[in-house]
């Protein structure tokens, strides 16, 4: 049965079927005339009739001739046939199922991005997405639909809110690069369960993020306010329902973890601005006793004692008044309404606004007598105190208390002043009450077990795909080598005696001479009388003298740290052709060689090893530290080292430059030992790890050190100057040779 | 040697200086007894004026050497030069005062090498005598000769650091940037600025030397001050002026540039 519908022409250029549709179709249609022109109307017809077409049920027809009038009408009616085709776009593929969350999606998306030429990239790169983990197992192409793009398209507005749109892009690449193969973690990834994708988030949020700015903050409260507070962030993104203030405690100042510019004012502003209300507070404010004040009383005085501390602040640094004034929210008097909600904010809010801001224009009277009151209180640079702010708001309270202000419906609107903490540092409740915080404080476990390695640490990734780090990808644990034998140290040294002698023979050569002589100088502590005279022979005889006839001395000392790092992966346990020991046996005897060696010449020497066992388990094995001499416990550590897993270099290049950079050296040399090409069980892209060790090696040299790697395998050729550059390398052939070529080629590097 | 012309090592006007505490009856004490004293302080609180002011009171000639680490035992104490008739004693600037009995102020001295400060020793002690050991001379300090050296504890390198065999031989005055009233009054009174404006540099320097140590190796000084207020005077806007005296000589580190680009941001207004 069809109900008569006053637009009868329409309603049979809408070829759709739908019972439903009769019911509200004079509605949208009287909407749709209002808000599109003519040729709207035909296009808005048209789409919604594909949309019927594609057979996904009444919905999305009903999403899109519900919202797409005023879409089209904000952003242009280009949007109904950009809208129309993408869904029958979509309905071509395995993805039907993300038909209906997609429509609902697009009013939202279309009010936060604001313009067409945004929708359409928004759009397009929901599709790049879906056509990315659309499934094509064996061949079977787009045979499977994508797992995460419902719960993506569900998450689009809560994304949007955070994420511009570019930062949307590279988010959702991310997850649709690393988590294409494994349809659990995908929907993880894009449910925002996954800390990899909070850390992502995080990464791609609009603002000023804290962490970018650590420093600048750190450096912010101790040049302006002489406090070195730990400053701990904490996220906006993850709890919509109660927004967290900042606050501070014995164990710091919390403040967001990001900030928007606001109202003109930058994120690093609003930053320092939070910072500097804190310091104000504990620089001036006291503990005020909570019992006996009624939460409303509470509210006031925190007011009160809030406006003291910014005026004491812009005594010293008039500056920030800008900022106060423009972050600091306007009442409007009178907006408030007193019979029907509680005015008690907005009362507040006003009082604060006429302290900061002489211009505020208000004429409530009881509000001009209190702010000639505060301003008496704080005249003639008398700085007041708690206890003086307290009195005044229990005054104010009492003055201007309604009946209403205990109704449940309370006016926020333009009272939240954001900058300031939640004040929780000034009361102190003597009797334990409900309002008291629960103790959080938990027994100490005191059978704490004893690690056997450090605690862990995660390491930035570089991912050449897409040039970007994978925040935090790598766990590497350090843990001191056991111990094994150091007799089979000293065994290595007896065997290779002839070599040693030999070696003492160049360290000889290389030993730091304490006094060097510089000739031929201009200036210099004593005349070089041989030189002289030659001079003066050149002056009688008419030529020009050399003028350099002074020589002075200088002290020649080595000043190098080294870090062998060794890699310990399986394929050590091969034995090469035509030699009778194994690589590790082989690269044993090399580094006791070198270690021995280095001992002789007293450089600052390390000796490291590591494996891994996918990005979780990174493996780093301490054998000698800097200031560890070579001796039975080295020697035994060393003598224990035992090959397995794979070689991810990267992180661990990166731990090593951790310890080289601590050290205080002229020169500072990475030496790294393998036997192959980076490589991991859970990387299936070779070129991933190369790239990364190169990316770790750049890092290393930027900071000064100067990294060498020895390659053992034959073909290394085709990869290693990609990682350590044309000169950083040095591919031994013939492993035999290794334990004389090892020390060598360290005296080389050094000399 | 009476060729020396001692005038020209006199000062003649009187240098402003504004004494932050007991130091200018301290010193006079130690001339007194001819006692060689170490100024220790910051760059820029004002040493080297202090002692100018000094030799001004005293009316005595100061020779100045400022060290530097390429700064030989020759250059303090003097050297052969070539000249026509084969060579020429020169004395250095140690040795002049040593001769005509002038305050040798050594500024910077751990800059000078190790092995250069060994020289003065023998000036320093009950013998006050300079051996001029190349030309076979032994020279008694005139009596008005004293040494002063300065020197900078900021400095955390350990290379940079006296030898006892040298502290042991001074008396020392410890010099700091002075308090805000003193240093409001220096700026006021050196770069001719009305007494906000020299109130607020002095806090604006008071929140660079909280960051020393911090990425800063030394706070914003006296002198620096000084210079922001003539440019302030020769009509420089208060904040660029700030930003070319305060903030960019000291430092290259960006974090520590937009904290204090703030810091005078919010100090001026």
């Amino acid at each position: 049965m069809t109900t008569e519908t006053e637009f009868p022409e329409y309603r049979k250029k809408l070829k759709c079927s739908f019972e439903q549709i009769e019911d509200c179709f004079d509605d949208y249609m009287k909407d749709v005339m209002r808000n599109l022109s003519n040729d709207g109307v035909e296009d808005y017809l048209k789409g919604a009739s594909m949309v019927c077409m594609i057979g996904r049920g009444f919905e999305p027809v009903l999403v899109y001739l519900e919202e797409m009038p005023n879409i089209a009408h904000d952003l242009g009616e280009e949007m109904l046939s950009m809208v129309s085709q993408a869904v029958w776009d979509m309905s071509r593929t395995p993805n039907g199922n993300s038909i209906p969350p997609f429509m609902h999606c697009l009013p939202e998306a279309a009010r936060r991005l604001g313009t067409k030429e945004q929708m359409k990239h928004f759009i397009e790169i929901i599709f790049e997405m879906m056509h990315a983990t659309t499934g094509s197992i064996h061949g079977h192409h787009t045979t499977f639909a994508s797992p995460g793009l419902p719960d993506l398209l569900q998450q689009i507005p809560y994304l949007l809110s955070q994420l511009s749109l570019e930062g949307l892009k590279n988010w959702m690449e991310y997850g649709a690069r690393n988590y294409n193969n494994h349809p659990e973690r995908q929907r993880d990834f894009f449910t925002l369960q996954s800390a990899d994708s909070k850390a992502m988030l995080q990464r791609e949020r609009h603002g000023t993020l804290y962490m970018d700015n650590e420093r600048s903050l750190d450096m912010y409260m101790r040049s302006m306010w002489q406090a070195e507070e730990y400053l701990v962030p904490y996220s906006l993104g993850f709890d919509e329902m109660r927004k967290p203030q900042p606050y501070y405690d014995s164990l710091g100042m919390r403040v967001p973890d990001v900030f928007d510019d606001k109202d003109g004012i930058s994120g690093i502003d609003r930053y320092r601005v939070v910072l500097a209300h804190m310091a104000g507070h504990k620089r001036w404010t006291t503990r005020q006793i909570a019992d006996n004040l009624s939460p409303f009383q509470r509210i006031a005085v925190e007011l009160f004692e809030d406006s003291r501390i910014e005026a004491l602040i812009l005594r010293d640094y008039p500056g920030l008044r800008k900022y106060f004034l423009a972050l600091h929210p306007i009442p409007v008097e009178g907006s408030c309404d007193n019979e029907n909600e509680s005015c008690v904010r907005h009362r507040l809010a006003m009082l604060s606004r006429a302290i900061l801001d002489e211009n505020h224009g208000y004429k409530n009277p009881v509000i001009l007598e209190f702010v000639e009151k505060f301003h008496n209180a704080l005249k003639d640079n008398a700085e007041s105190n708690s206890k003086e702010m307290l009195l005044l708001a229990i005054s104010f309270t009492t003055k201007t208390r309604l009946q209403t202000d205990q109704l449940p419906k309370i006016r926020f609107e333009n009272t939240e002043i954001d900058y300031r903490d939640d004040n929780r540092h000034m009361w102190l409740f003597i009797e334990e009450n409900d309002e008291a915080e629960d103790d959080t404080s938990e027994p100490q476990n005191l059978e704490t077990v004893e690690p056997d390695g450090l605690p862990p640490r995660h390491y930035h990734e570089w991912d050449y795909n897409t040039n970007s780090y994978k925040p935090d990808w790598v766990t590497l644990y350090e843990s001191l080598h056991q111990p094994g034998n150091a007799s089979d140290i000293d065994k290595i040294l007896e065997k290779h005696s002839a070599l040693a002698n030999y070696l003492k023979r160049l360290l000889d050569l290389l030993k730091p001479q304490n006094y060097v002589r510089i000739r031929y100088q201009e200036e210099g502590s004593e005349l070089d009388l041989d030189v002289a005279i030659r001079s003066i022979i050149d002056f009688k005889s008419g030529a020009q003298p050399d003028p350099r006839i002074n020589m002075s001395h200088k002290h020649d000392g080595r000043d190098f740290a080294v870090l062998l790092l060794m890699d310990l992966s399986a394929s050590l346990n091969e034995v090469p052709e035509g030699s009778t020991q194994s690589i590790l046996e082989l690269s044993r005897e090399a580094t006791t060689l070198l270690g021995w060696s280095i001992e002789q010449l007293g450089d600052k020497f390390a000796i490291a090893g590591f494996h891994s066992d996918t990005r979780h388990n990174v493996r780093y094995h301490h054998i000698k530290g800097f200031t560890e001499h070579w001796d039975d416990t080295v020697k035994s550590r060393l003598a224990a080292i035992e090959p397995g897993y794979s070689t991810r270099m990267g992180a661990a290049v990166r731990h090593a430059s951790h310890y080289l950079e601590g050290q205080q050296a002229d020169k500072k040399l990475l030496l790294i030992l393998t036997d192959g090409e980076p490589a991991d069980i859970d990387v299936s892209d070779d070129k991933l790890l190369i790239n990364d060790t190169h990316k770790a090696v750049d890092e290393l040299s930027a900071k000064g050190i100067y990294t060498h790697c020895i390659s053992l395998d034959k073909k290394a050729d085709e990869y290693i100057a990609d990682i350590f550059g044309k000169n950083g390398y040095t591919v031994i052939d013939n492993i035999e040779k290794l334990p004389e070529q090892l020390p060598k080629l360290f005296m080389s590097l050094t000399a | 040697m009476s060729d020396i012309d001692i005038e020209q090592y006199k000062i003649t006007e009187e240098p402003y200086y504004e004494a932050m505490g007991d130091e200018v009856a301290l010193y006079e004490a130690a001339y007194a007894a001819r006692m060689p004293v170490i100024v220790k302080g910051p760059t820029g609180c004002g040493k080297s004026r202090f002692i100018e002011h000094m030799a001004y009171k005293l009316g005595k000639p100061l020779i100045t050497v400022a060290c530097n680490e390429d700064m030989t035992a020759s250059d303090l104490v003097g050297r052969y030069l070539l000249d026509a008739n084969g060579t020429r004693w020169l004395d250095g600037p140690l040795t002049t005062a040593a001769r005509i009995g002038a305050i040798c102020y050594l500024d910077e001295i751990v800059e000078a090498r190790q092995d250069t400060t060994v020289v003065i020793h023998p000036l320093t002690d009950h013998r006050r005598q300079l051996p001029l050991d190349k030309k076979g001379e032994l020279i008694n300090a005139h009596p008005d000769f004293q040494l002063v050296i300065s020197y900078n504890p900021g400095y955390q390198s350990m290379m940079k650091d006296l030898k006892q065999s040298t502290k042991q031989r001074f008396s020392g005055l410890d010099f700091d940037y002075p308090d805000s009233k003193v240093e409001t009054a220096i700026v006021v009174k050196e770069a001719g600025v009305d007494e906000a404006i020299a109130a607020k540099l002095v806090k604006i320097a008071h929140t660079a030397r909280n960051l020393k140590g911090h990425g800063l190796d030394e706070g914003i000084s006296t002198r620096l001050l000084v210079y922001a207020a003539t440019l302030m005077n020769n009509g420089i806007e208060a904040k660029s002026a700030c930003r070319m005296a305060l903030v960019t000589p000291i430092t290259d580190d960006k974090d520590i540039r937009d904290t204090l680009i703030h810091s005078i941001d919010s100090i001026f207004g």
